[in-house]
Order: C-alpha cells, then structure tokens, then sequence
C-alpha cells in the first residue's frame, strides 16, 4: 500500500497537508502504561503514522483488563501486554517503529529512556508513576500529556512545554506533593467504565498529534475535566505556583518514587514557619534535616542531618521525641515524614515551604 | 445571593452531592472551614480551589454569584 494512501484522509484535511505528516512521520513519542488510556492513544498514534513509539508496561494481560483495553483479547490472557501489543502494532502499520519497555519506567531508567523522545503520554494508573514522568520530564526539558480517570471522570492536560518567556506549569504546580495511599483509591478499588478511559486516551493522542503537527490549541494553562455522566466538560485555568517548586537533579535523586504510593500520610503535620520557630526551641522535639549534605546553606538549629537517601537505615536510632522534619523546599520532609510515621509512633512534623520559606520569613 | 461550591471527582465520597450551594461567604478560607464542618472527611481530602474557573493559591475573597471548585488529583488509568 502506498503510504501517502494509507493517510490521504488526514493529509487532506485543511491546514493538515503534506507538512504536517511528515511531521508526525520524525516525531517519536513515548507512552508510558498500556492500559484503558495508553493502548487507544498508541492504536490512534500508530494508525496516524507517528515515525516511532515506546510502549512501556510490566503487567500481563488479563481478564479484567478486556473490558477497557480494546487491543487486547482473551487468547492473549497471561502474556506480557507490551509484546502483544508492538506484534499487533506492527500489523497495523510496519512503517512505525515500535520500541518495547516490558518493564516498568523507574528513577533509574526514566532519564536514559525519556531522552531519546520527543514527549511522553501518561497512561499510568498511579500517583508515583505520573510524578516521576512529571519530574523526569522537567529535568529533561519535554512536554507530557497527563490523563487520569476517577470513577466516571476524567482529567487531561499537557505539562511543561517550553514557551518564550513563560516559565513552564507542571504537575507539582497543582500537587506539589503526591497523595498518600489511601488518600484516593484506585480504579481497581472503585471501578471504571471501559468507555471513560478510551476518551481520555484518545484525547490524549489528540494533544499529541496536535503538539507534534502545530495545529490548533493544546490542552496547555488549563486542567480539562470531563464528565461522561453530564456529557460535560469544565475547564480550570492553572498556573506556575507563586514560590514554584525546583525539581533539579538533586531533587529526582532523593525522591523515592516507589514506596511514596504504599506509605501511609495519616497523623502527619505540615506547620507553618510561626509553629516550627516555637517547635524547635522545645527540648521534647528532634528537629532533623534531610537535605544531602552537600545542599546549602548549612543551619545551626536541628539536631541532626540525615539525608533522605540514607533515612530508611536510621529511623531505629532516632530518639522516642517529636519529630519535626525540615528540608529546602517541604516536599521532601513530606515524604520523609510518611516514612517515619510507618515505622514510628511518634507525633511528625514537616516544615512547609521548607528552608526556603523558613529564611524568606527571617529576613 | 448565594455561592455555588462544584466537587469533583472522589470528592464526593466525603460530599455525597456533586454540588451545593451556600450563602455568602466571605473568602475561600472561611469556605473550607465551612465545608469541613459539614462535611468532615474533607479535612484530609486533597484539592485545589479553583475561583470561577482560575486556580487560586492564597485565599480569595469570595462574592455572590462566584462558583468555586473543588478539585483533586486523579490517578486511574
């Protein structure tokens, strides 16, 4: 079949034409999760010719998956999704490129894999996941589309794309820190309309293609929330935080984008800078540091520095006092503190804003 | 006149109704006080505010006829 035959409904659309298929034909993109949102957004990319994609998932296919994730059927219950899907992918259309990832996207290998395209769809179905695309995708400089379902809702957004002159909005600028388990459940735990997904990934490749070609206006400033019950849609304008977030290098280091998803973040305070100044005079509070050691600048008053990284080996050795946790920006004592408190039965404290806020407040 | 408060998504768990509306309040603080009371598994539900459709970060005055959301992350695929 002729390739240009195989497109021409597209290609003669008005403002679509040759240029913006040759566009889609260099562009490479990256889904991350082959499920209810990822498989539609990669059969719609592949069908419109996107030159390559990375398909990335661990899971197997299985029976409850069937009623969302059209690309699969029954016969295939049990085999790995990814390998089904680059097979089938390759029937559809063997001019794509299909780059398998039967494994799931880590702190390790976001950065080695995310470099080599040009954006990443979000087709996770998990807070650690859509965080570590998020600041994966900061530190690398490139645009992601997040989708997400929540019972007969969904949301759909693009995230960090350079712009001239305004500073790029990502995830953290909406939720700097990411939820607790059992702070929103699950699909598996509250169920899901096949149907939602396959809109919200199919949007998703939408945004896409309209981020690959150029055409018309991207889902970019706004958060995009459709309700199938309504058949409605609402749209919110977003904007970068006031005292936004750094994600650098040695932010993604010290996160812990696994264990973030089970801890639990019950009991834990999140004070002022007011409360922390009469919390760390008190003889009855451990105030502990988890920068690494290397971040400046360096503070008299806590009573002991242990890195995030190291944090999990020393929790055992901290003393049966308060704690309060600070850190440079609040984000990671966050975390730190959801780590404690799993273990420990103690009041736990995390300085918000962090050190940053702690001397914005001093001078 | 009154203001109409939207809750989004798992939110509803907590509310039971999608929406409500309320008698004047007067900022968006006083309004999570007010909506914590009358719904108390609000208190650990995370969300941003969002004040006729603009996300809002410091708290906001609010007057008759404003629609406030009330919106939290989702994270099903």
């Amino acid at each position: 079949m002729l390739q240009n035959e195989r497109y021409i409904r597209q290609m003669i659309l008005p403002g679509f034409g040759l240029v913006s298929q040759d566009k889609l034909r260099s562009a490479k993109v990256l889904i991350v999760g082959m499920g209810g949102l990822g498989c539609p957004a990669l059969q719609y990319l592949v069908a419109a010719g996107v030159g390559k994609i990375g398909i990335m998932d661990a899971d197997q296919v299985s029976a409850s998956n069937l009623h969302r994730q059209l690309l699969f059927n029954a016969s295939e219950i049990g085999q790995n999704k990814v390998v089904v899907a680059a097979v089938k992918m390759n029937q559809l259309d063997n001019a794509v490129l299909i780059d398998s990832y039967p494994f799931a996207l880590n702190k390790q290998n976001a950065p080695e894999i995310i470099k080599n395209y040009d954006l990443v769809i979000d087709g996770t179905d998990n807070f650690s996941a859509k965080y570590l695309i998020n600041d994966a995708c900061v530190l690398l400089n490139k645009p992601w589309v997040y989708g997400a379902v929540s019972r007969y809702q969904g949301q759909l957004c693009v995230f960090n794309l350079a712009e001239q002159d305004t500073p790029a909005i990502n995830y953290r600028d909406l939720f700097p820190v990411a939820p607790g388990s059992g702070e929103i459940k699950t699909c598996e735990e509250t169920g899901v309309i096949g149907v939602l997904p396959g809109i919200i990934g199919t949007m998703q490749a939408a945004e896409a293609i309209k981020l690959i070609t150029g055409l018309g206006k991207l889902i970019y400033g706004r958060l995009f929330n459709y309700d199938l019950l309504r058949a409605g849609s609402y749209e919110i304008a977003i904007a970068k935080q006031d005292n936004p977030l750094m994600i650098d290098r040695d932010f993604f280091e010290s996160m812990n984008y696994v264990e973030d998803c089970v801890m639990e973040a019950d009991g834990i305070e999140e004070i002022n800078v007011a409360t922390f100044n009469s919390l760390r005079t008190n003889p009855n509070v451990f105030v502990l540091d988890v920068r690494e050691r290397h971040e400046y600048p360096a503070i008299d008053f806590s009573d002991a520095q242990i890195p995030m990284s190291e944090l999990q080996d020393s929790i055992a050795k901290l003393p049966e006092k308060e704690i309060c946790i600070i850190c440079h920006q609040g984000i990671r004592s966050v975390y730190a503190a959801r780590l404690i408190k799993s273990q420990r039965h103690v009041r736990v404290y995390s300085l918000k804003g962090g050190l940053t806020a702690y001397f914005k407040e001093a001078l | 006149m009154r203001i109409h408060v939207l809750f989004f998504g798992s939110l509803t768990d907590a509310t039971v109704v999608p929406d409500i509306y309320l008698e004047t309040v007067a900022d968006t603080a006083a309004l999570k006080e007010l909506l914590i009371q009358q719904y108390p598994l609000l208190r650990t539900a995370k969300y941003f505010i969002a004040v006729n459709q603009k996300m809002v970060q410091e708290n906001t005055t609010l007057k008759t006829g404003d629609t406030v959301a009330l919106m939290p992350p989702f994270s099903g695929g």
